[in-house]
């Protein structure tokens, strides 16, 4: 039973990242922007929290907010890529992850950032709800943006089923000639998300340094950013699910350390391996079922351009 | 001419457009009245779609001028043209499939919240479709809707945006000739209620019976404007393609063996989708045997089932000379002497990225007349090629290393066809071969197919073209939801035919 209470009070810091970068993958996708520079956001986001931390002071709420800008600010680059110079989305996407890995190595390396513990976020004190038995810890023993990520989805729900401009951002990713021919602006809506989207990517990343490792080190990231992107697929694009793959990821993730502390003994590589075997059983299993493959909005990775003759 | 009238909805005076050195339109002037259907007749690359892109702010024009009700405007893109009134339903729909009517009709009306407008929107739309007698499921995606459905969502959404001109692109080269009929009720109940439609067409039959004045456009000139009835059919193609030009029946005169037999034939396909039940059917040498159905109840599957690219699910195939070809993959069914015309050229016909040399001479390298798989012979590529772009009348290729997705629609299809028919069919396959193209192209691929049979092909046509089916075929088969449902000996009453397309 204390083990049961222990892992899942666990989940939910393993599974924000992925909630978070999933619904900025989402944001992006939705909008056609197939975003294969996951891994190059959310490493961006994370060195970004940690740079803060080290040199600006101890203010971990500020040094995820600068995560997510600095993830939105190199989204802005991969945005004008791929929208306005319609630059092919996969290479695009690949450019970033590397450019980011390259970038970010040296900045911290300049910056004397590595190595470098820090204070961090620590786990918001609810007083008395904490102390309830077995749901105090699961539920009120958690860091303040675990409970943001739910609002984030919440609002972001709101937006995307219930206004129009989230309406348009669906049909932009589905058929941008209908958005075009409704007066729409196809680009400026593309790069908007892609903003959005990767401000997400970077908070994700963020979390990492900020709240989880509290120290920044080369490639912190650890192929996450790729995890979040089969998570997308396993989604279907859609919110709800993402939250459960995110939740499901979460459990794996935490469930490791667990089994370590209680004695049952993995090979080190064996459980560093097991996020991305399970991703890869994720993505077959996704893919046995063809709803999953069709599912993608229908003009994802597919550039813009209005026709200038038929 | 008609009469002078100061007070047209629309004036579009001396516009010009081009495209580098192509004049799409030279000096062009249309007025369109209050309440009246105005056909826009021409073939394809007249100038009919650009002319009407100018007037929805898609093109803007070199020179010109529009005036809206006497008032001259600039329409700078396509919400320019919305804020006047003007809505186009382009040939090709802009939807979003997996959106239901609903949600795309409110994509295109400026609201501020879409949410809690919704129901309003629905009670307008309902009003409107009450009003005009359209019959339409809000709710379902519109990928799951009819082409027709689809068309519906358009006019809709042009209507709800509060359009007082509308025009309609090619609005029937997707439609039955009974949906077309309803369509051109609503059109004309619009016209009565005072909306001007543009109805941009090629087919002289629907410009002539529906419409109040005729414009027709040749080469990017407005040729004249006339009034339907007062030109008889020779004169007015005249106008069209500059000549006259009449295509007329030819029936086989000598049928040979019976070439393909195709027994029992059935593919079942998941979702309730059109698959194909027992279809049963024999084509002799020097016959064409013309399928006509409306799109989508099964052509697509029976000609690829043939080619060998879908797997049957039972039933035979047999070919004279070779025996049963069922079990036969898509290049062996080749080797025997099948050849495909597919429907989407451009998809499944030519690689668009690859140069016209290249497509031609795909068919000989396979067959291996170009030298063998370790070397093809660049010269022999290159000649084969050429003559073929003259024998076959290919305009456009301007060098023989260029993308074959640079040809216009007609002359990709002779690409097509020069390739299919360079090694002597012995079967041909032909997907609605036709569609898209203009008179003159259509009547080249007609004359090659009757060629083909003449020479001794079996032929199957499958056309959603009821006129191509009647005119090529010399047996002719209908085919409704994946079933043979009836067989006619030409020539055959059109009225039966049709009937039985839609029972």
């Amino acid at each position: 039973m204390d083990f049961l209470i222990f892992w899942l009070s666990n989940v939910p810091g393993f599974a924000t990242p992925f909630a978070l970068g999933v619904l900025g993958m989402i944001i992006c996708e939705r909008s056609g922007v197939l975003n294969l520079g996951a891994e190059g956001f959310v490493l961006v986001g994370a060195m970004s929290g940690a740079g803060v931390l080290i040199s600006v002071g101890d203010l971990p709420l500020f040094a995820l907010v600068i995560a997510g800008l600095s993830g939105s600010l190199f989204g802005l680059l991969f945005g004008f890529l791929v929208t306005i110079l319609r630059v092919n989305q996969v290479i695009a996407g690949l450019i970033m992850v590397f450019l980011a890995q390259g970038l970010t190595s040296l900045l911290s390396r300049n910056m004397d950032w590595v190595n470098k513990p820090f204070e961090g976020l620590s786990k918001l004190n609810t007083g008395i709800f904490s102390e309830i038995p077995i749901i105090g810890p699961i539920i009120f023993q958690q860091d303040l943006l675990v409970y943001c990520t739910l609002l984030f989805y919440l609002v972001a729900f709101y937006f995307i089923y219930r206004t129009s401009i989230g309406l348009r951002l669906r049909a932009v990713g589905e058929n941008p000639e209908a958005v075009d021919a409704a007066g729409g602006d196809v680009i400026l809506l593309r790069l908007l998300a892609v903003i959005i989207g990767t401000f997400f990517l970077g908070l994700a990343g963020g979390y990492f340094t900020v709240v989880v490792s509290k120290i920044w080190v080369d490639g912190i990231s650890g192929g996450r950013g790729w995890i979040i992107i089969a998570l997308v697929i396993f989604a279907r694009w859609q919110l709800s699910r993402a939250l459960l793959g995110a939740v499901i990821f979460g459990c794996i993730e935490a469930l490791i350390p667990r089994l370590a502390a209680i004695g049952f003994q993995l090979p080190q590589y064996f459980v560093l391996m097991m996020p991305y075997a399970i991703t890869l059983l994720v993505m077959v299993w996704s893919n046995l079922n063809p709803k999953n493959i069709t599912a993608a909005p229908s003009s994802l990775g597919r550039p813009f351009l209005r026709e200038e003759r038929n | 001419m008609v009469k002078i009238n100061q007070n047209y909805k629309i004036k579009m005076e001396k516009i010009t457009k081009s495209f580098g050195d192509f004049l799409a339109l030279d000096d062009v002037t249309f007025n369109l009245d209050h309440g009246e259907v105005h056909a826009l007749l021409g073939e394809n690359g007249a100038g009919k779609s650009s002319l009407m892109n100018v007037l929805s702010g898609i093109y803007a024009p070199d020179h010109g001028a529009i005036s809206i009700d006497g008032k001259v405007v600039k329409i700078n893109g396509p919400s320019d043209a919305r804020f006047l009134g003007i809505g186009m339903v382009h040939q090709h729909f802009r939807l979003v499939k997996s959106f239901n009517a609903l949600d795309n009709i409110a994509l295109t009306i400026n609201q501020t919240s879409y949410y809690s407008e919704k129901d309003n929107l629905r009670h307008k739309i309902l009003k409107k479709m009450d009003e005009i007698g359209f019959d339409l499921d809000l709710d379902s995606p519109v990928g799951l809707l009819s082409v027709a459905e689809q068309q519906r969502v358009e006019i809709l959404k042009v209507l709800i945006a509060g359009a007082s001109i509308i025009i309609l692109d090619e609005p029937t080269a997707v439609l039955t000739d009974e949906e077309s009929k309803g369509l051109f009720k609503i059109i004309r109940f619009l016209a009565s209620s005072g909306t001007s439609v543009v109805l941009v067409t090629h087919k002289l039959k629907e410009a002539k019976e529906f419409s109040d004045k005729i414009s027709v456009l040749r080469n990017g000139k407005l040729v004249d404007t006339i009034i339907p009835g007062k030109l008889d059919d020779e004169a007015l193609i005249k106008l069209i393609v500059g000549e006259v030009f009449a295509e007329k029946p030819q029936l086989s005169k000598n049928f040979g063996e019976e070439k393909i037999v195709i027994s029992d034939l059935n593919l079942h396909r998941s979702n309730h989708a059109i698959g194909l039940t027992d279809i049963n059917f024999k084509i002799r040498e020097g016959e064409i045997y013309g399928i006509a159905g409306v799109g989508g109840n099964g052509q697509a599957e029976l000609s690829t089932v043939l080619m060998g690219l879908t797997k049957l699910n039972s039933g035979s195939i047999k070919l004279a000379g070779y025996g049963d070809i069922t079990k036969f993959r898509t290049d062996q069914r080749r080797k025997c002497g099948l050849v495909f015309i597919p429907a989407d050229r451009q998809k499944y016909a030519l690689a668009g990225e690859l140069s016209v040399a290249d497509n031609y001479a795909v068919a000989a390298i396979l067959r291996g007349d170009l030298g063998s798989w370790m070397g093809v012979k660049k010269l022999g590529k290159q000649l084969s090629t050429v003559e073929a772009i003259e024998e076959f009348d290919i305009y456009g290729v301007q060098r023989l290393n260029q993308n074959a997705a640079l040809l216009s629609g007609g002359n990709a299809q002779k690409l097509v066809i020069a390739r299919e028919f360079s090694s002597k069919p012995s079967v041909v396959i032909a997907h609605s071969p036709s569609r898209g193209l203009d008179i003159k192209a259509a009547a080249f691929v007609h004359r090659q197919l009757l060629a083909a049979r003449d020479a001794g092909a079996a032929v199957l046509l499958l056309s959603e073209d009821l006129d191509e089916i009647m005119l090529l075929s010399d047996t002719i088969g209908v085919i409704n939801r994946g079933r043979i449902t009836a067989e006619f000996a030409s020539p055959a009453d059109r009225q039966i035919i049709g009937k039985a397309m839609v029972n």
